[in-house]
């Protein structure tokens, strides 16, 4: 499949995907989300890479999902739609995402940064759910993940309004970790994104499905779940590798065993 | 109502309901928000500046607009607020690039606070300022009560809004509100110099300086700093820097392209 819709480039071991529908706002459809998972995938099973930024143009991050595409489907169509397990690829994929918001993340936009592991925004960045405008409601993980990063009421408000939050209430409601001048957002996240690439792969590996956990179950099995993580990088090559040099103040060098 | 003049590079905006004092109605605020984006979205505009024809400058609220009578319903001043006044003063704020504010006579209401959200003020020897919304039971807006305690203190910025007495442009020079008076006859000269001046220096650079100033009424040192490390960044990337940097070694004129 060709990824017009997916630019794509790696430095280091940081791969930066870039959305890339300027004609539909970066809308994701179908076929485009698609695009971005096949792009994920091949990533996983590359060595080389570490950590993924995912971004979209100045003005728009996705501007939600294809709306000519939901107007055709009915009850049976929308029941055997192959999306939600487009999306549970994305789930899946098992190294961190660093998503860098500039512009509008609305509706499957605002999901696709939910669903990424860090949030980094410009100034400019609005975040909302308007699916309720147009008489449907979030289907991507909208009203799971929402309300477990930024709490109940604004999250009730924010997808049974429709309304967009700004980058200043984002960072406080906890939705993004950090908010920069606009022109900076990408340079930062990738710098953010070769740091967390540096590290043990193993380690980020296990470290991202524990974080996962988290959302996943209560906290004693989560606990469990963390234990049982931590106990198997022990018999890694790295963790040797990573304690050693910490000692001998130098920089590890890690090889992913 | 609005009248739009681009000459070397300077975008002239000229509120022009001279009868009426130049003050708003829903239409001139289309207007103007109409001339805003040439200034926004044209690269060759490199400044902006903003004056009102005849003897005011500008009266804020045209109240000949506003139905008070008792047997319909109120308007909602919260809403023209949210419409108009606001996203005109985060425009002109916001935007990139250096806007002049020449005020030939009477500035009053939301006019005073149009002409204190721009970056440099200059005001004829003749014009004055007002913050009349005290004397019909209303607050200043349009930032009005944000810019003023900050521009002149807040004893200054009560006594003009808690008595809505009118203040000289000297008066105003001397509170710190704005940064210049000049004789009424030399007031359009002056500031299309200034403001042609200003189209000529490098354009991006002034807008991170905006950025920062603006940003700093609000941030602590701390977040300050880190502003100004990320801002000098991007200034340090600009072509007019490099530009800047090589007309001072090479002691010549540097000529400037605002990116």
């Amino acid at each position: 499949m060709s990824c017009d819709w997916i630019l794509s480039a790696q430095a280091g071991r940081v791969l930066t995907l870039t959305l890339n529908r300027p004609d539909a706002r970066n809308a994701l459809s179908t076929d485009c989300l698609e695009q971005l998972v096949l792009r994920l995938e091949q990533a996983d099973g590359d060595e080389s890479v570490g950590c993924v930024v995912i971004t979209g143009s100045a003005r728009f991050f996705a501007a939600g999902a294809d709306l000519r595409e939901l107007q055709q489907q009915d009850v049976a169509a929308t029941l055997t739609d192959r999306r939600p397990q487009v999306w549970q690829r994305f789930s899946a994929f098992s190294k961190p995402i660093v998503a860098a918001v500039n512009g509008y993340a609305l509706g499957a936009g605002c999901e696709l940064a939910l669903a990424s592991d860090v949030v980094i925004c410009g100034e400019s960045a609005r975040f909302g759910l308007p699916e309720i405008t147009l008489g449907l409601m979030p289907g991507a993980g909208g009203t799971q993940r929402l309300i477990r990063s930024v709490g109940k009421s604004l999250a009730y408000q924010m997808v049974l309004s429709g309304e967009a939050i700004d980058a200043r209430r984002a960072l406080q409601a906890g939705l993004v970790s950090e908010v920069c001048v606009d022109a900076l957002t990408l340079e930062t996240a990738q710098r953010l994104a070769a740091r967390i690439g540096a590290q043990a792969p193993l380690a980020l590996r296990a470290a991202k499905a524990a974080l996962k956990q988290a959302q996943e179950s209560a906290l004693a099995p989560g606990l469990i779940a963390e234990r049982q993580l931590f106990t198997v990088l022990a018999g890694t090559e790295d963790r040797r590798e990573g304690i050693a040099a910490f000692f001998d103040k130098r920089s590890p060098e890690f090889k992913g065993r | 109502m609005i009248l739009t003049h681009v000459e070397a590079g300077v975008l002239t905006l000229t509120l022009n309901r001279p009868d009426r004092l130049n003050s708003f109605n829903d239409e001139m605020h289309r207007q103007l928000a109409e001339a805003l984006k040439i200034a926004e979205r044209d690269d060759s505009v490199r400044c902006l500046l903003i004056t009102g024809a005849g003897r005011g400058f500008c009266a804020g609220q045209d109240l000949n607009d506003r139905n008070v009578s008792v047997d319909q319903e109120t308007p909602d001043l919260g809403l023209s607020v949210e419409r108009f006044y606001n996203p005109l003063i985060r425009r002109i704020t916001s935007l990139p690039k250096p806007v002049i504010c020449a005020v030939n006579g009477v500035a009053a209401g939301a006019g005073a606070a149009l002409a204190f959200a721009c970056d440099i003020v200059i005001a004829s020897s003749s014009a004055s300022f007002i913050q009349s919304f005290c004397r019909l039971g209303l607050v200043p807006d349009s930032g009005g009560s944000w810019f003023l305690p900050r521009l002149a203190g807040r004893a200054r910025a009560m006594g003009m809004a808690l008595l809505g007495d009118k203040v000289s442009a000297e008066q105003a020079l001397a509170w710190g509100l704005i940064w210049q008076v000049v004789e009424p006859e030399q007031l359009a000269d002056k500031t299309q110099t200034l403001a042609q001046h200003l189209a000529t220096q490098p354009t991006y650079g002034l807008g991170l300086i905006k950025k920062a100033i603006n940003a700093s009424a609000t941030n602590t040192l701390d977040q300050q700093l880190d502003l100004e490390r990320d801002l000098q960044r991007l200034g340090g990337r600009s072509d007019d820097y490099r530009e800047g940097v090589s007309a001072f070694f090479a002691k010549r004129q540097p000529e400037f392209r605002g990116k």
